[in-house]
């Protein structure tokens, strides 16, 4: 359902300011979402500074150093630092990115950082991504076949790969699904452009031979039919991706089928 | 599957956070477009019942729809009509699948607001 405003337990508060570091000259302002889940309070949007003659470039450089040298309580996913894993995905600036290929200067003016718009939070910059992740295992990410196993590989043709391009890339970070308003107000019923992208991915596969019940499975008022191609999904993708046209493309396969 | 919400878990920020993009912004005139719509439809659909109730009637009704309020009403709705018309050939141009690239959706978004601008002027100066 729709609710323009947060929850009553989620609304946030002004938090603390961090000191700023001694002698630094070229400082930055963050402003950082944070939850602690055992104090019982509500979220609030604490203020640290750093000195950007002693950091990395990218966002998440600059929330290590927060997290190393100011405020080691501060919580937040990170891994590979090079834009591959998807676990430092989060909302900076007004937008859904991952921190590690954000670069600080990207950003004019101060930066404000929040998880994931629209999701449980579990502390601080850590959304809850259980019903993400369920929702990708409901489209059967996999090849299904009916035919007896070959004796090498499944084949496929170069021009039958090349298909896959633009949809085997998404790395499952939860940027364009947590930036969709629709799946906002209905993430309990609609599956969400990654998952979509990721059925796409599939039914397209020339080798995958459950197409049909694939089909089937997203003939349905909301699971599919709830993308309204508002686009914040492609505009937002880390990987440049573009879930809105996949979801077109399952919704004309909805249609061949049916005339 | 897992409790999704333990512990009272807070939600996040969204439409308070998120920052309002082209693609977004002209997606949501679209749908409130057309349920204004509906409102310049009722007032226009009154004006006709008015003028088959009689004259006094009509009077009220004419006196309302085109004093300066009225007419205020009546270009925005004008407006609303060609927004919403032109964002209606938008989607019928994605629903064939074309269009997705992201320069694309942003030449379309401005092609959307610029065409109706330029046509509510075309059609008042005309009419």
């Amino acid at each position: 359902m729709v609710q323009l405003t947060l929850p009553k337990n989620s609304k946030i508060r002004t938090g603390k300011t961090w000191p700023k570091p001694e002698g630094a000259t070229d400082l930055k302002r963050f402003d950082i979402y944070r939850w602690n889940p055992d104090d019982g309070e509500n979220p609030r949007v604490d203020t640290y500074f750093v000195d950007l003659d002693a950091c990395g470039p990218m966002m998440l450089d600059a929330l290590i150093k927060i997290k190393n040298e100011i405020d080691p309580t501060l919580a937040f996913r990170r891994s590979c630092r090079e834009g591959i894993c998807g676990s430092c995905s989060m909302n900076i600036d007004g937008v859904n990115v991952l921190a590690c290929i954000y670069g600080i200067d990207e950003v004019k003016g101060d930066v404000k950082i929040y998880p994931l718009p629209h999701m449980p939070v579990v502390k601080d910059l850590i959304p809850d991504l259980t019903h993400f992740y369920a929702q990708h295992e409901y489209v059967s990410p996999w090849l299904e076949t009916k035919s007896n196993t070959p004796q090498g590989e499944w084949r496929q043709s170069i021009d039958d790969r090349k298909k896959l391009d633009g949809l085997y890339e998404c790395i499952m970070c939860a940027c364009c699904s947590t930036a969709c308003p629709s799946y906002w107000w209905n993430q309990d019923k609609f599956l969400g452009p990654a998952a979509l992208l990721h059925a796409y991915r599939w039914i397209v596969d020339s080798r995958d031979e459950a197409t049909g019940e694939r089909l089937d499975d997203l003939e349905d008022p909301f699971k599919l039919y709830r993308c309204h191609t508002i686009m914040n999904c492609a505009r937002t993708c880390p990987k440049g991706l573009n879930p809105a046209e996949a979801i077109m493309e399952i919704k004309k396969l909805m249609v061949e089928r049916a005339v | 599957m897992a409790d999704v919400n333990r512990g009272d878990r807070p939600l996040s920020p969204h439409l308070q956070i998120y920052r309002p993009q082209l693609n977004s912004m002209t997606s949501i005139l679209t749908r409130i477009t057309g349920n204004a719509l509906v409102v310049g439809g009722l007032l226009v659909t009154w004006w006709f019942l008015a003028a088959a109730a009689g004259p006094e009637a009509f009077a009220t009704a004419d006196g309302v729809l085109t004093s300066w309020f009225g007419d205020l009403v009546m270009v925005l709705s004008l407006w609303a009509l060609w927004y919403h018309t032109l964002a209606g050939l938008r989607h019928l141009f994605w629903d064939t699948g074309r269009g997705f690239s992201l320069d694309l959706v942003s030449k379309l978004g401005w092609g959307v607001i610029g065409g109706s601008v330029v046509l509510t002027v075309l059609t008042v100066l005309i009419v």
